[in-house]
C-alpha cells in the first residue's frame, strides 16, 4: 500500500516546473516584505508618532541637543556623569585603527571583556578610584556597580539612583547650590519602574542635566 | 529579588495565556479550506497550482529552491548596495565573503552578523535585504512546521500539503499583520521609523553627536516574532533605539516566545491530541525554567573580583546591582537574565546585553540551550527538533520494554530512525567539528578578545550559534575574517537544512503509513511520565555529546574565577 502511494508521486520529477515560481517568489516577496511592509509602517508611524519615529530628539532653546533615549558623554564636573562607555571611532590619523570615543552614537559598542579578564578588573579598579576622588568620597566607600562598568550599547542613557545621589554633592558644589536642592532634583527626575512593574528605578542623565541647567545655570567663566 | 521574580512570573503567565489563541490562529492558517482573494492573486502571479498535493520531497525541494533564490537576491543586493537609494551616508557594499555570510545567515533564520549595522548597511539594505530575509526565513520555518504536523496527522497519504500555500498564508495571515501591529507599539515607545539615515545634534557640552536612525521598528518586530535576531545596530537589542524601554524589552521577549510556544498547541489541535500539545509545552517549559534559574542566579550574584575592588553589586531600592558590565540600566540583571534565557531558548539570537561579559555560568546557559536546540526552539524548527527527540525517546523506551516503537499510532521503523539519526548527528558534528578545526588554527588566536577558557568559549559559542541558527555571539570574537565568515556560513546552512529536510522526510514517511490501534503495550506520549523521559533523553544525549566541550570552556572558567585567577 505504502509503496504504491509513493511510487505514483515519484513519477513527476520533484523539481519540475519550479524555475518560474521560484524566481518570481524571490522578487515578489522582496517587494512585499522588504519594501511594502517597512514603507507602509514608516508612513503610518510618521503620521501617528512623528517625534519618536524621527528618533525622539530633544531640543533646548530651539537647538537639538540629543535624543531622549540615547546617552551622551558628560565630562564637566558641574554635570551628572553617565556610565562608562566602550564605544570607539576611527582614528583620524590612521583610518585602519580605532580610538576611544565614549558615547559615539554612530558606532555602538561594548568592552566584551570576560569576568575573568585582567583588563576588566584593572579598568574597573581605576574607575572606582577616580569616582571616589572626583566625588569627594572616602577610600573605603563602595561604588554602585553601574558607575564603574561599561554598558552593552555604550549609549546607556540611564544611571542608578544610588549613582546619581553620590554625584549630587560634587554637582552642588560646582553649581553653588545646596546638596539638598540637587538631591530633590534627582528625586524629581527618577523614573519609577514602567507601570510599577517593569525594570528598576533609574535616572535619565540628559533629562537631569537639562533640568539642572534650568534650575541652577552654570557659574560663568566655567 | 521579588520584583524580578514577579516579572518572570508575569512573563510565563502571559505567554502561556497567548498559546491558545495564537495556536488556534496558526492551526486555522494551516488547515483552512478557503483561499483569500489576495492569496489567489499571488498564486496567479507565481504561476502555481494551489491545489497541487506535494510529497515531502517535492515540498522540501520547493522550500530549498525558493530559499536559494531569495538568498541569491539578498546577496546581489548587498553587493550592489552603493548603487541603491536611501543612503545619505554612502556606506560601501559588503565584500563577497561577508555578503555570503550575511545572506546565508538571514535566510537560515540565524542572523549571525559579522558586520555592524550602522556602519555597514544602508536603509535600503536594512529593508530590502535584512527585513525581507527575516520575514521569509521565519515564514519558511512556520510553513515547514505546518507541513510537518500535517504529515504526522495523516494516514495512508502520499502528500504533506502545498508549500506555496503554507508559505503565502503564514506571510499574509500571521507574520505581516502581527509585525505591523507590534512595530507601531515600538515606535510609540521610542523606536525610530524613518527613511532618514542620521541626525547630528550638539550635546549640552558642545560636542557633536551623530545619531543613526532608519526603519528600525519594522525590522525589530519581525526580528523577534520570527525568532531572527539580527540587529539594525551593532549592539542589537541593547541599543536604546532598538529597545528604548523595559516595556519594549518585555514585548521583545513575548514576541520571541509567541510562535514557538503556540506551535505545540497548534500541533495538539491539528492532531486532535490536545494533551499531546501540552505535554510538549511542559517539556519546553521545564528546561526553560531550569536554565533561567542558573543564569539569573549567577548574574545577580555579580562578579567576586569586582566586589574585591570596591564595587557595590547588591540589590537595593536605589540600584539593581548584579554583574552590570555589558548590561543596560533599564533592564538590570533581572530582565537581562530573562532575555538571555529566552533568546537562546527560542534560537532568536537577539541580545540586550553582551553575552561575552556574562558570568561563566551565565554564559554556560546560552551555549547549552543552543546545543540542545529545542528548549522551545526557533519558529517552526524548534518543534521539529523536539519531535526528533520525541521519536528518539519513543525508540529508546521501545527498546527497553521490548515493543515496536510507535508514535501517534504509526510504527517507527528503520527508515525513520535513520533519518532521525541524521538530524540528531549533524548538529553536534557541525558544532564540535568546526570548533575543533578553528581551535587548532594559529590565526584564531588573533580573533580572540579574551584569553584562557573564555577564549575557547568564544569560538565554541560562534559555531554553536551558527549551527543552531541562533545568531547571538560572544561578540568579542572578531569573526569578520574569510575563515570565520565562510565556515560559520556553512555551519548555518548545515544546521538549518540538514536537520529540517530529514525531519520532513520522517513526516512524509509517517504520513504514508497506516495507523495501528493503540493497545495495552502502547507507550503514551502525552503523560507527565513521558514528558519527564523526554527531558531526560534531551539532557542526557545533549550532555554526553557536549559536556567535554563545556568543561573546557565555561565550567573551567567558573572554577578559575572561584580561585581568583585572571587572564
Amino acid at each position: 500500500m505504502r509503496q504504491q502511494i509513493q511510487s505514483t508521486h515519484e513519477e513527476t520529477p520533484v523539481a519540475a516546473g519550479l524555475v518560474r515560481p521560484v524566481l518570481i517568489s524571490a522578487i515578489l516577496f522582496m517587494l512585499i516584505a522588504g519594501l511594502g511592509y517597512p514603507l507602509v509602517t514608516t508612513g503610518v508611524s510618521q503620521l501617528l508618532f512623528h517625534r519618536q519615529a524621527q528618533g525622539s530628539i530633544v531640543a533646548v532653546n530651539g537647538v537639538d541637543v540629543g535624543s531622549e533615549v540615547i546617552g551622551q558623554w558628560f565630562t564637566k564636573s558641574e554635570y551628572f556623569h553617565p556610565r562608562p562607555s566602550a564605544t570607539t571611532a576611527q582614528d583620524p590619523k590612521d583610518p585602519s585603527k580605532t580610538v576611544d570615543s565614549p558615547y559615539n552614537a554612530a558606532n555602538s559598542g561594548a568592552s566584551n571583556l570576560a569576568p575573568t579578564s585582567k583588563k576588566l578588573i584593572d579598568t574597573v579598579t581605576s574607575r572606582v578610584e577616580a569616582y571616589r576622588k572626583e566625588n569627594h568620597l572616602s577610600s573605603t566607600e563602595s561604588i554602585p556597580v553601574d558607575a564603574v562598568t561599561a554598558s552593552a550599547s555604550g549609549l546607556d542613557p540611564d544611571i542608578s539612583v544610588a549613582n546619581a545621589r553620590l554625584q549630587a554633592k560634587r554637582v552642588a558644589i560646582e553649581r553653588g547650590v545646596s546638596e539638598q536642592q540637587v538631591l530633590a532634583l534627582v528625586d524629581a527626575h527618577t523614573r519609577e519602574p514602567q507601570y510599577g512593574l517593569l525594570g528598576y528605578p533609574r535616572v535619565n542623565v540628559l533629562e537631569l542635566n537639562i533640568a539642572l541647567d534650568k534650575f541652577a545655570p552654570r557659574v560663568s567663566g566655567k | 529579588m521579588i520584583t524580578d521574580l514577579t516579572q518572570f512570573t508575569i512573563f510565563v503567565l502571559l505567554f502561556t495565556a497567548a498559546v491558545v489563541p495564537m495556536g488556534t490562529w496558526l492551526s486555522r492558517t494551516f488547515t483552512g479550506q478557503r483561499h483569500l482573494k489576495l492569496e489567489r492573486i499571488t498564486y496567479k502571479i507565481l504561476g502555481i497550482d494551489p491545489n497541487e498535493k506535494m510529497s515531502w520531497k517535492r515540498y522540501g525541494m520547493v522550500l530549498l529552491l525558493s530559499n536559494a533564490a531569495m538568498m541569491g537576491l539578498g546577496y546581489i543586493l548587498l553587493r550592489i548596495q552603493s548603487l541603491l537609494p536611501f543612503d545619505s551616508l554612502g556606506r560601501i557594499a559588503q565584500t563577497p565573503d561577508l555578503a555570503f555570510n550575511t545572506a546565508a545567515s538571514f535566510i537560515t533564520n540565524t542572523n549571525w552578523q559579522s558586520y555592524s549595522g550602522e556602519t555597514s548597511l544602508s536603509n535600503f539594505s536594512q529593508m530590502a535585504v535584512i527585513t525581507f530575509l527575516m520575514m521569509v526565513s521565519a515564514v519558511t520555518g512556520v510553513a515547514a512546521a505546518g507541513g510537518f504536523i500535517r504529515g504526522l496527522s495523516r494516514k495512508n497519504m502520499g502528500d504533506i500539503g502545498n508549500y506555496w500555500v503554507d508559505f503565502t498564508r503564514v506571510l499574509y495571515r500571521v507574520l505581516l499583520p502581527l509585525s505591523f501591529a507590534v512595530a507601531l507599539i515600538y515606535v510609540w515607545q521610542g523606536m525610530p521609523q524613518t527613511l532618514h539615515s542620521a541626525t547630528t545634534v550638539t550635546t549640552l557640552e558642545g560636542a557633536q553627536q551623530q545619531l543613526i536612525v532608519g526603519p528600525v521598528a519594522s525590522l525589530e518586530s519581525i526580528k523577534h516574532l520570527g525568532t531572527n535576531g539580527g540587529g539594525f545596530y551593532g549592539m542589537n537589542a541593547a541599543h536604546p533605539y532598538e529597545n528604548p524601554t523595559p516595556l519594549t524589552n518585555f514585548m521583545h521577549m513575548l514576541c520571541m516566545m509567541l510562535i514557538p510556544a503556540s506551535l505545540t498547541y497548534a500541533l495538539g489541535s491539528m492532531l486532535v491530541r490536545r494533551r499531546q500539545g501540552w505535554a510538549f509545552f511542559g517539556a519546553f517549559l521545564i528546561m526553560f525554567i531550569g536554565f533561567l534559574a542558573i543564569v539569573y542566579g549567577s548574574e545577580r550574584a555579580g562578579n567576586p573580583l569586582l566586589a574585591a575592588a570596591g564595587v557595590d553589586q547588591h540589590y537595593s531600592a536605589a540600584q539593581p546591582g548584579g554583574n552590570l558590565e555589558g548590561k543596560e540600566m533599564r533592564f538590570g540583571s533581572g530582565q537581562t537574565s530573562l532575555f538571555v534565557a529566552v533568546t537562546t531558548a527560542d534560537t532568536t539570537g537577539s541580545v540586550n546585553a553582551m553575552h561575552d561579559s556574562l558570568m561563566p555560568m551565565g554564559g554556560f546557559v546560552p551555549i547549552s540551550q543552543m546545543m540542545l536546540n529545542n528548549v522551545f526552539g526557533g519558529v517552526g524548527v524548534g518543534l521539529i527538533n523536539l519531535i526528533t527527540f520525541v521519536i528518539l525517546t519513543v525508540f529508546l523506551v521501545g527498546m527497553m520494554i521490548g515493543r515496536t516503537p510507535e508514535f501517534f499510532g504509526k510504527k517507527i521503523e528503520a527508515r525513520e530512525m535513520k533519518l532521525v539519526m541524521i538530524a540528531v548527528f549533524v548538529h553536534p558534528l557541525s558544532i564540535l567539528g568546526f570548533t575543533a578545526i578553528a581551535s587548532v588554527l594559529p590565526a584564531t588566536l588573533q580573533s580572540l578578545n579574551n584569553l584562557g577558557p573564555h577564549g575557547f568559549s568564544e569560538v565554541l559559542y560562534a559555531y554553536t550559534s551558527g549551527t543552531a541558527n541562533n545568531g547571538s555571539a560572544f561578540a568579542g570574537l572578531n569573526a569578520n575574517t574569510p575563515f570565520f565568515n565562510t565556515t560559520i556560513g556553512y555551519a548555518m546552512l548545515i544546521g538549518r537544512y540538514l536537520t529540517l529536510l530529514p525531519m520532513l522526510g520522517v513526516a512524509g514517511s509517517l504520513a504514508a503509513k497506516k495507523t495501528i490501534p493503540e493497545g495495552a503495550g502502547t507507550l503514551s506520549t502525552s503523560t507527565p511520565l513521558f514528558t519527564c523521559l523526554l527531558v531526560f533523553v534531551v539532557l542526557v544525549v545533549g550532555g554526553l555529546t557536549f559536556f567535554p566541550a563545556l568543561a573546557l570552556g565555561p565550567i573551567a572558567e567558573q572554577f578559575l574565577l572561584a580561585a581568583r585567577h585572571t587572564f
